[in-house]
């Protein structure tokens, strides 16, 4: 079990030794250079570009004047480009076998007559969608868009810590982080051969393109937002920007004699593509929630003729719950015929009566989480919480021990961070994204989320996480 | 392009103008509130403004005192008052937002930074020290949102459907800004034709009162020193109504208005459109065509009056033709 001791981590800039690793040289000789006032002045134009160009998340039930900017910390976290490219084949693998797996279980569900995963834990699934049983999807992709979070602990390797495949967010702030960067510290670029980020919306165009329906020529593609209001629309707007496609409402968007269709100022338009940020609860209020005002209703039946695709596909949650999570490894050999490349974090099935009995005998060491939650809510983190919390958690674990897994307490990898106190460390992880199409595609990188807070591990922005900009390097 | 995007990117425009115009009315109260007055008079001027934008009932029901500084807030700060220069700031900002993606990077940032700068300015007390910097700031915003629409977008429907909105919103607020004096008098209860000299072509010089009334009025629209180089002359109530109604050349002008509404429309045509731009293509002959003298034989309020309910006519069939989400 790794130690949960605070105290060590894994540095990403310095040896334990306090040797600056190679990949971190340059940059740490050009950071002596720099005065904290230098710094503290960067950071606040920073934070000032990103209110004027909008930047921002709204918080829920308040007015547009009170729109916040997620903190941006100026060191970058680096990644030389041999460990990215292990990390790249290990997440390629990944999502393959997760693709093959959604698939399998909507389809022949071979990898429960093989008795790999009990058949319990898919059609108890509330993210199973029945909906989509015997259904063919174009090139039998169905994440086309993950967002895998992997986080470095003991003395550096991977872990995967969850499998994003339903409306995985951020990308975004990858892109923008990497604009930033170069507009604040463009002699950094200089120093450093970064790879470059700024062509992800051209493959996830390509991507998108790809898995149209069948003789759609020139696809009409679009982006489904669930609106302004969102905390993810700079994303959507964004990404269609970027994309140069609309960015479309479910009001927007109306079914008719078997396709689904736009309303436009030229009468309407056919849509071939969805790249739907609206969770499968949301998208036909005919055959999901019917309080849905964000769906389109009978959009369900279209897909399902094949007339129009969904990115991500319906369905996929079931691949990405954290009670599916433990047989990744085992998926990776089955369909893949190959070991996994990255580690999955152990994980206790509380649902298992020996995993539980663990469990509540170590809450002090363990981190617990819903299978089902998501935005660092509803976990206990042992080592960093009070005997009453720990108390609590347990009443609820006894209650309803399907709810919950649990596993050891990583220690995060941390990287320095420029905080109120100076630059410290603070704990980091990753998520890059991974796009399925006619191939699988990345751009080296991804969004780096850093806890600002002294010691913590949460690195969610709706808990005080904060972003860096996520450099691959070639030595 | 979508029918929700144009809708934006027309709502856009017309907040933004909007915002510009009702800076220019309270400017000018604000200007004119230096010369020397009665009380009276001062607060007839105030009312007119209410009056114009027909929002004397909603002030009224908000319990407010007719105090130049409680009106002036009404009109620039009060978030309750949907036309206040604050709402329409943040309208436009929201429309705007909601459709970051059709406009230029520019585009966006200018309606954003104004929407920031906003906030900071009436934190700041800018309003209550120099509430004529403030309203200068907010035409130049105005300004700034156009130039820079006109300077980076491309000139397809998205640019029209704002131009359009711009322009429907001018005629609107230009015909309101005329009609002032007939609603500042009706307040005071003094219901005169505003104009005296209708039927000659004005060549008496008006009185002193009358003099700087109409002078303001030309300022609001930035048309004083157009004046003076269109007439070369002594400023009279039927040459100020003649060059804010059918000088096409005088940009603020309804004949001007009406004549982009009328090409910005034809560049966006569709199968429902037909009737729209007839109408539009009409009321633009008629200014073309028309003279003052006749007009003012109507009279000029009778004739606003009608003038607005044509150009509100377009609006609604604007957004029936174009913007309200047709299924077929």
């Amino acid at each position: 079990m790794p130690d949960s001791s605070p105290i060590r981590f894994f540095d990403e800039m310095s040896e334990a030794n306090g040797r600056v690793r190679e990949h971190y040289a340059a940059f740490s000789e050009w950071l002596e250079g720099q005065s904290a006032e230098s710094l503290a002045s960067k950071r606040a134009e920073a934070d000032l570009i990103f209110r004027r160009v909008g930047i921002t998340f709204a918080v829920y039930g308040d007015d547009a004047g009170t729109e916040r900017t997620i903190p941006f910390d100026i060191i970058p976290r680096i990644l030389p480009a041999n460990e990215w490219q292990i990390l790249e084949a290990g997440l390629r693998q990944r999502v393959k076998a997760l693709n093959s797996f959604i698939g399998d279980i909507y389809h022949d569900q071979d990898i429960v007559s093989a008795g790999i995963v009990p058949k319990e834990q898919i059609l108890a699934n509330s993210q199973y969608r029945p909906e989509m049983r015997g259904i063919d999807v174009p090139l039998g992709i169905y994440a086309h868009i993950a967002g895998v979070d992997v986080v470095r602990a003991g003395a550096g390797e991977f872990y995967v810590l969850e499998d994003n495949l339903r409306v995985p967010s951020g990308v975004s702030y990858m892109l923008e982080d990497r604009k930033m960067m170069m507009r604040l510290f463009p002699e950094l670029f200089s120093l450093h051969r970064v790879a470059p980020v700024a062509h992800y919306p051209d493959i996830l165009l390509e991507t998108l393109r790809a898995v149209a329906p069948k003789d759609r020529e020139d696809p009409t593609v679009v982006v489904m937002t669930p609106g302004m209001y969102n905390s993810a629309y700079f994303e959507h707007a964004f990404l269609a920007q970027q994309m140069g496609v609309e960015l479309v409402e479910g009001q927007d968007l109306f079914v008719d004699d078997g396709f689904v269709f736009m309303r436009t100022t030229r009468g309407p338009r056919r849509v071939d593509v969805i790249y739907r940020r609206v969770d499968d609860d949301f998208l036909d209020p005919l055959a999901f929630r019917a309080d849905s005002s964000l769906g389109v209703p009978g959009i369900l039946g279209v897909y399902r003729a094949g007339r129009v695709t969904l990115a991500n596909a319906i369905g996929t949650g079931v691949a990405d719950d954290k009670s599916i999570y433990p047989y990744v490894p085992k998926m990776i050999e089955f369909y893949l015929g190959e070991k996994s490349i990255l580690n999955n974090v152990p994980t206790y099935q509380c649902r298992k009566e020996d995993d539980l009995a663990y469990t509540l005998a170590n809450l002090e060491q363990l981190v617990v989480k819903e299978t089902h939650g998501a935005g660092g809510y509803g976990m206990l983190i042992g080592p960093a919480s009070t005997k009453a919390e720990i108390e609590a958690f347990r009443g609820a674990l006894k209650k309803h021990p399907k709810k919950y897994i649990a596993q050891p307490t990583l220690a995060l990898s941390a990287c320095p961070t420029f905080v109120e106190s100076g630059v410290a460390p603070r704990h980091i992880d990753l998520r890059p994204f991974v796009l399925s199409g006619q191939t699988v595609t990345m751009v080296p990188g991804g969004l780096t989320r850093v806890a600002l807070r002294e010691g913590s591990l949460i690195v969610n922005s709706s808990q005080g996480g904060g972003t860096k900009d996520t450099w691959v390097l070639e030595l | 392009m979508l029918s929700r995007t144009a809708d934006h990117l027309f709502w856009m425009a017309r907040y933004i103008e909007r915002a510009e115009n009702t800076a220019r009315m309270l400017d000018v109260n604000v200007q004119t509130s230096l010369l020397p007055q009665s009380e009276a008079r001062s607060a007839e001027g105030w009312q007119a403004m209410l009056g114009i934008s027909e929002l004397r009932e909603k002030f009224v029901a908000g319990g407010h005192s007719f105090s130049p500084r409680e009106l002036m807030d009404f009109m620039v700060r009060d978030a309750k008052n949907e036309s206040s220069i604050l709402s329409c700031l943040r309208a436009a900002r929201e429309n705007a937002r909601a459709v970051r993606g059709t406009l230029t990077t520019e585009a966006w940032e200018t309606y954003n930074t104004t929407w920031l700068e906003l906030n900071q300015l009436l934190r700041g007390k800018t309003l209550e020290r120099d509430p004529s910097a403030f309203f200068e700031w907010v035409k130049f915003r105005s300004h700034l949102s156009r130039g820079v629409m006109i300077g980076t977008m491309l000139k397809d429907e998205s640019f029209y459907f704002a131009r359009l909105g711009t322009f429907l919103e001018r005629a609107d607020n230009t015909a309101r800004i005329l009609d002032v004096k007939y609603h500042g008098l009706a307040e005071a209860g003094q219901l005169v034709e505003p104009l005296p000299d209708s039927g000659r072509h004005g060549t008496e010089p008006t009185n002193y009162r009358d003099f700087y009334y109409w002078a303001a009025v030309l300022r609001s629209v930035s048309a004083f020193e157009i004046y003076r180089k269109v007439y070369r002359d002594v400023i009279t109530p039927s040459r100020v109504a003649e060059l804010m109604i059918l000088r096409g050349d005088m940009p603020r002008s309804l004949l001007a208005c009406v004549d982009e509404v009328r090409s910005n429309l034809a560049k966006v045509t569709n199968d429902h459109s037909q009737e729209t731009e007839r109408r539009a293509g009409m009321l633009k002959a008629e200014l073309e065509y028309g003279r003052i003298d006749d007009i003012l034989q109507m009279g000029l309020h009778a004739y606003l009056t009608n003038f607005l309910e044509r150009v509100n006519d377009l609006g609604r069939r604007v957004s029936a033709d174009f913007l309200v989400l047709h299924q077929a």
